[in-house]
């Protein structure tokens, strides 16, 4: 196997005496393209927010490409700028347009140059199809629109991953589809995802690798094919009985 | 002499105007420094204020931010627990007693309404801080961005948005309340006032007239802080680009 972007180990997560995140291990290789799914209240997004430290981490260690991320020392703006993420509630800065929260953090952040930020962030945003909007502020567009414009404010970090919390629970149903697509197509480019999601069509169908957790554990960790064809532990049965329609 | 009041007005405003203009001015341009200065500190203490708590591991660190929160907290405890009259009062004449310092009257008027007007304005901008949504700090925290470029580029420009309202306010409040500067003898707006009606002994018809100034300024006030809110909130409209018309869109 390649050197993994991500190594997890040992995880664990408590928030007072509840223990939302129990002995976490998995590791991300690049190019994989990773559903965590399972129902809610399990620790999923705790998990995304561990790696991404905007929780800190009760025990365990996280490695970034073989280097604690945990330790005091470690490069922390740097590894949060190679490690993008995609929030549920979006999170586009309120008080600046689309373009600008695609450039200003590349500017602060990466200290690129106005005319580069802006021409990477135009092109991401071409990508997701928001480059007409670039001008709109946040409050003007659609969320199914804010979230295409945070996929390419992620991007636009030239991430060598990006965690996804959720990225489609906030929309209204018409809108979810255009987001997936942009997920979707993020996926054939070969870009490195970890996916927190209810959406089982997109577990199934585009990642190549789906965790199933229930109660702060991992339960199975397989390829969609096994886990949605043949899983080997039952809960992760009784789960995607819920979740699947019968009819299919 | 003027017999009736509609006479005495325009008698007293003829005599006077100079004066009471010039007190006028006075008023508004100490209310405006103070209330710039009151909402620089007001700014300053929110940010230090809002800075998460080190670890308890780097103590230096803690403890040095520990000392000075709380010294915060005591400066707006004082100030805003005490008349403005009195303070003006106490740092007047107590830089005088104490550090032999007879500050120029302005300086001392400028000292005392900013940090007056400080305290307020930093609960102020602190009411605004918290109310950024926390989603906002976490999108900026995850993308790279220290402390300092998230303060400057994402929370204050909305923060400063939210709280413009009681900045205004704080503004107008401060037109009218440097009036009580003329107990360190600052000729402000009252203060001129009571010189101009102690030669008729018109204590009524000047001050009605001084009332009115006063009105109009705070009115024109909050009518410019008005627009300038419109003006930040940028164009309500944006335009629908075409993919490519990238060079020339100003």
């Amino acid at each position: 196997m390649a050197d993994p972007i991500i190594r997890v180990e040992h995880l664990s997560k408590k928030f007072g005496t509840n223990e939302v995140l129990k002995d976490i291990n998995f590791s991300v290789q690049p190019g994989e393209v990773i559903s965590i799914i399972g129902v809610s209240g399990t620790g999923k997004s705790t998990l995304l927010r561990c790696i991404n430290l905007l929780e800190q981490p009760t025990s365990g260690n996280i490695y970034y490409h073989g280097t604690d991320i945990l330790s005091g020392h470690f490069d922390l703006a740097h590894y949060r700028a190679k490690v993008g993420m995609v929030f549920q509630s979006f999170n586009l800065f309120n008080n600046l347009t689309v373009l600008e929260n695609c450039v200003v953090p590349q500017m602060k952040v990466l200290k690129r140059s106005r005319e580069e930020a802006e021409k990477i962030a135009k092109d991401y945003l071409r990508k997701v199809g928001m480059v007409q909007y670039r001008n709109a502020k946040p409050s003007q567009i659609s969320g199914g629109q804010k979230q295409r414009a945070a996929i390419a404010r992620a991007l636009s970090m030239d991430p060598e991953a990006i965690l996804f919390d959720e990225p489609t629970s906030a929309l209204d149903p018409e809108l979810i589809g255009e987001v997936l697509d942009v997920m979707k197509n993020l996926a054939a480019s070969g870009l490195t995802m970890l996916v927190v999601t209810h959406e089982m069509n997109f577990a199934r169908d585009i990642s190549n690798r789906v965790i199933f957790m229930e109660s702060g554990e991992v339960v199975e960790d397989d390829t969609p094919e096994v886990i949605f064809g043949n899983p080997k532990v039952p809960r992760t049965r009784e789960f995607l009985n819920r979740m699947l329609p019968k009819e299919e | 002499m003027p017999k009736t009041f509609w006479e005495w007005i325009p008698f007293l405003w003829k005599s006077y105007w100079p004066l009471l203009l010039k007190g006028a001015w006075t008023s508004l341009y100490l209310s405006f420094l103070g209330t710039s200065i009151g909402f620089i500190v007001g700014l300053l203490v929110a940010i230090v204020r809002t800075i998460p708590d080190p670890p308890k591991t780097k103590k230096v660190r803690y403890w040095v931010l520990k000392v000075v929160k709380a010294f915060l907290v005591a400066y707006i405890e004082v100030f805003r627990g005490t008349p403005l009259m009195v303070q003006a009062m106490v740092i007047y004449y107590g830089l005088m007693k104490f550090a032999s310092l007879r500050l120029p009257l302005i300086v001392a008027s400028m000292v005392i309404v900013g940090s007056n007007t400080g305290a307020y304005m930093a609960e102020i901008m602190r009411s605004g801080i918290i109310s950024v949504d926390k989603g906002q700090t976490e999108a900026a925290v995850s993308l790279g961005m220290t402390h300092w470029q998230t303060m400057s580029s994402v929370i204050l420009p909305q923060a400063i948005r939210n709280v413009l309202p009681s900045v205004g306010n704080e503004f107008v409040v401060n037109v009218k309340d440097t009036s009580v500067l003329n107990v360190i003898a600052v000729s402000e707006l009252y203060f001129v006032g009571k010189s101009a009606s102690g030669t008729y002994l018109k204590y009524f018809e000047v001050y009605t007239i001084v009332a009115v100034m006063y009105l109009i300024m705070t009115s024109t006030l909050s009518r410019i802080l008005k627009h300038i809110e419109k003006k930040m909130d940028g164009p309500s409209e944006y335009e629908v680009l075409k993919e490519e018309e990238d060079e020339n869109d100003g």
